[in-house]
């Protein structure tokens, strides 16, 4: 292992694991295409797992790295079983667009 | 004569044992009197449900048996209790710190003399059954009835406190409500044996209450403390609180639901829906003088109020009246029979009320006997010819072979009803009515009056009953459970076989002898003896009734008054419907709109129905839609309601659009982040 992190060097990892957080919202917001509505949701999933790396070199312990490696295999886990359900959804439908799913209204 | 009916004073020969030892000695064996009928209704009722016992003849056995020896018991404790008093406890039942009801026995020759007649001709009924019920398919099911009524009955009678007593009082309710109801598939039945019940209700109220007035007033239900707390109040002379006085009002409906009084008489002539012997036993013989044992048996209590007594001494003689108009009628062989009860039992509170405590109970007595003969003399009747009871239907019944002893029997009961001299009910009546004309008090004269006239009508309508069935020329029409020949010219009526002979026999003898009982000394003999000796005591009736000459002694007047009333009554049922019976249909024609009328019996049923039960109803109508759909519904669709409208409120935010959610998500996400952040 390394030496620890500075607090500097912290902010920085933490300033762009935020932003990645921030365009992922963002794109998961305002875009209705079911996949760039998914991979924006893995680039929030991606934002924390940076935060939780870096706070980990920070302390000085595995604890984090720990974590990503648990985090990346859920993930990949996901992924796979969330484009599955979208090409569920486009079969369905013969779109993409997240505005024809809207049957739960009350 | 009057001095070999002298003899019949038994009392010295009875009260061999002193007291004491025969206080002790009967404890032992009173718990006996109700557990003997007891344990013959629980084998009757385990027969009763097994499919292969319900037709079982062993039921009857079992019940005759039972009964038969409570019976013997019973008269071992009268020849006992001699004109002593004794107290026997069961075991503890209700004690609580001030209220104490045990399941005890209060004895004394009241007691005693209640519990030879329940059980007497609960077993005479029982044997009688026997072969009347034969071949029912609810056969183990009757007797085990009947055995449980004359658990209840007992304990009616012997019961040392109200409680106790209510609760027989209501278990002989329950017990004539399932033999009323005993053929369960007749509507008129079900009817019949509902209206008993619900009218009881109303009585039993009072009681009740009654019960419940009298633990606030003397701390306690039990009879010797009640006693004992009044004799104290005499003693010294204190004023009777108007709580009190109220008691005996409230006793008093009880009693007047119980014994078919008016205005609570309504149920007793449709529980003639039951089987006959129920008839004769419950709706005749004893369970509607629990009434009248129950004012006997508080005499003490009804004495406090200056108002009480005359107040059960008009109702009984109103009622005599009344029923007594409305039997002379109908043509329902039961039913007059039926309306003579009522009328009976107005008798019976006329005696308590004008302060002839023997009177009423000797009536009670020997009414027992001769109404008990004549309703299985007319169930004997009923079975015979296929449930035929139209006394225009049936007629000469005594030259048919077969009938000869059921026509005598019917013959001596009726002669006792109609007060006819030196039979059972002559006496009684006699003591009764020549009472109402010595004892002062509100009207006693004219409730002397009309129970006098009230004589010859019972002699009229009874005999009319016997000139028509048993008299005149042999016709008779099967009834309604005729279903074999189609022509009525092959109807046989089956003649009545030996236990229905046997039990009828006994009645009729009893109908005639039972009154000597009564006869004799200044006190009525035995039986005024015993009455004497009893809480039903009271001491003050007998100063002014032995004046010396004829007309100055009523009770020799009144024998010769009521003779005569009682024959002139035969001899015009004698010719209305057995010398000239077309005569008796012009009358009819004569004054039809009142025969009608009292055919309809003045359509009593009809004015309670618009003035009670119409009524009642709007009542309830009201409160379904005013209580029921209104309030509680109402209150029930608010609950609902509410949270709709919270639902309502909030369901545009669930829009079904996913950015939506997230958008609500992250505002809620970043609200959380600001609040945090402000707080630290």
């Amino acid at each position: 292992m390394t030496a620890p992190l500075s607090l500097l060097a912290l902010n920085h990892y933490l300033l762009v694991s935020g932003v990645l957080f921030v365009i992922g919202l963002i794109g998961f917001l305002t875009r209705r295409n079911l996949i760039i509505m998914f991979l924006c949701t893995e680039l929030m999933f991606q934002a924390a797992a940076i935060a939780m790396i870096a706070f980990g070199a920070y302390h000085g312990n595995a604890q984090g790295q720990v974590f990503l490696i648990f985090i990346l295999t859920i993930a990949a886990a996901e992924a796979a079983l969330a484009l599955a359900l979208v090409v569920a959804l486009y079969r369905r439908r013969a779109t993409l667009d997240a505005e024809s799913w809207s049957e739960l209204q009350g | 004569m009057m001095s070999l009916l002298a003899q019949f004073d038994l009392t010295p020969m009875l009260s061999l044992a002193s007291e004491e030892t025969a206080t002790r000695a009967i404890g032992s064996w009173a718990g006996w009197i109700p557990l003997f009928p007891l344990i013959a209704a629980i084998a009757c009722g385990v027969l009763a449900y097994r499919p292969s016992g319900a037709k079982s003849k062993r039921a009857g056995l079992i019940c005759i048996i039972g009964l038969g020896l409570a019976f013997v018991v019973s008269i071992l404790l009268a020849l006992n209790i001699g004109h002593g008093q004794g107290h026997v406890t069961l075991f503890e039942w209700i004690r609580t710190d001030h209220l104490k009801a045990d399941f005890a026995f209060f004895l004394d020759p009241l007691t005693s003399i209640m519990l030879i007649v329940v059980t007497g001709i609960g077993t005479l009924v029982a044997v009688y059954a026997s072969e009347y019920m034969w071949g029912d398919r609810g056969y183990a099911r009757f007797f085990a009835f009947v055995s449980l009524f004359i658990v209840a009955m007992t304990c009616l009678v012997l019961a040392d406190n109200l409680i106790l007593m209510y609760l027989g009082w209501e278990g002989v309710g329950l017990c004539s409500y399932l033999l009323i109801g005993f053929y369960y598939e007749k509507p008129a039945a079900v009817a019949a044996a509902k209206k008993a019940f619900i009218v009881n209700r109303i009585g039993d109220l009072g009681f009740a209450l009654g019960i419940m007035l009298t633990y606030l007033q003397f701390g306690s239900v039990e009879f010797a403390v009640i006693f004992k707390q009044i004799e104290a109040w005499q003693a010294s002379g204190a004023e009777i609180s108007t709580a009190v006085q109220t008691i005996p009002f409230l006793l008093m409906l009880g009693a007047f639901g119980k014994s078919a009084q008016l205005p609570l008489y309504v149920w007793l002539p449709d529980a003639m829906e039951g089987p006959t012997p129920v008839s004769a036993l419950i709706h005749a013989a004893t369970m509607v003088t629990a009434g009248v044992y129950l004012i006997a048996r508080m005499l003490p209590l009804f004495l406090l109020s200056p108002y009480a007594l005359p107040t059960v001494a008009w109702v009984g003689c109103i009622t005599a009246l009344f029923s007594a108009t409305i039997g002379m009628a109908q043509y329902d062989i039961k039913r007059i029979f039926a309306y003579s009860t009522v009328s009976q039992l107005g008798y019976m509170f006329m005696g308590l009320g004008v302060l002839s405590s023997v009177g009423g109970t000797f009536h009670l007595f020997t009414h027992a006997f001769f109404k008990a003969a004549l309703f299985l003399g007319s169930g004997a009747v009923m079975h015979g010819f296929a449930g035929q009871l139209d006394l225009r239907k049936l007629s000469g019944l005594w030259r048919v072979p077969g009938w000869q002893i059921v026509t005598a029997s019917m013959f001596v009961a009726c002669l006792a009803l109609a007060g006819f001299p030196l039979t059972a009910g002559f006496f009684s009546k006699d003591m009764i009515l020549a009472q109402a004309f010595v004892t002062p008090g509100p009207g006693f004269e004219a409730i002397g009056w009309i129970g006098l006239i009230t004589a010859g009508m019972t002699a009229y309508y009874t005999f009319r009953v016997f000139f028509r069935v048993f008299m005149g020329p042999v016709s008779f029409k099967p009834g309604d459970d005729h279903h074999g020949a189609h022509d009525d010219h092959h109807f046989h009526p089956h003649a009545p076989g030996p236990a229905i002979n046997f039990v009828l026999i006994v009645l009729g003898l009893g109908a005639i002898f039972a009154g000597w009982l009564g006869v004799g000394g200044a006190s009525h003999g035995w039986f005024g003896g015993m009455v004497h000796a009893s809480s039903a005591n009271y001491e003050a009736v007998h100063e002014t009734t032995h004046e010396a000459g004829f007309f100055s002694n009523p009770h020799q007047w009144m024998m010769l008054a009521s003779s005569i009333i009682g024959i002139l009554g035969i001899a015009i049922a004698a010719y209305l419907h057995l010398l000239n019976r077309p005569a008796a249909e012009r009358w009819r024609q004569a004054i039809l709109p009142v025969a009608r009328l009292a055919e309809h019996k003045w359509c009593v049923d009809e004015g309670y129905d618009l003035l009670i039960r119409r009524p009642l109803r709007a009542v309830g109508h009201i409160c379904y839609a005013l209580g029921d759909t209104l309030i509680i519904n109402g209150l029930v669709a608010l609950a609902g309601w509410i949270p709709r409208l919270i639902g309502a409120a909030v369901r545009p935010l669930q829009n079904g659009r996913l950015q939506g959610y997230g958008l609500g998500m992250a505002g809620g996400a970043a609200m959380l982040l600001i609040i945090v952040w402000w707080m630290l």
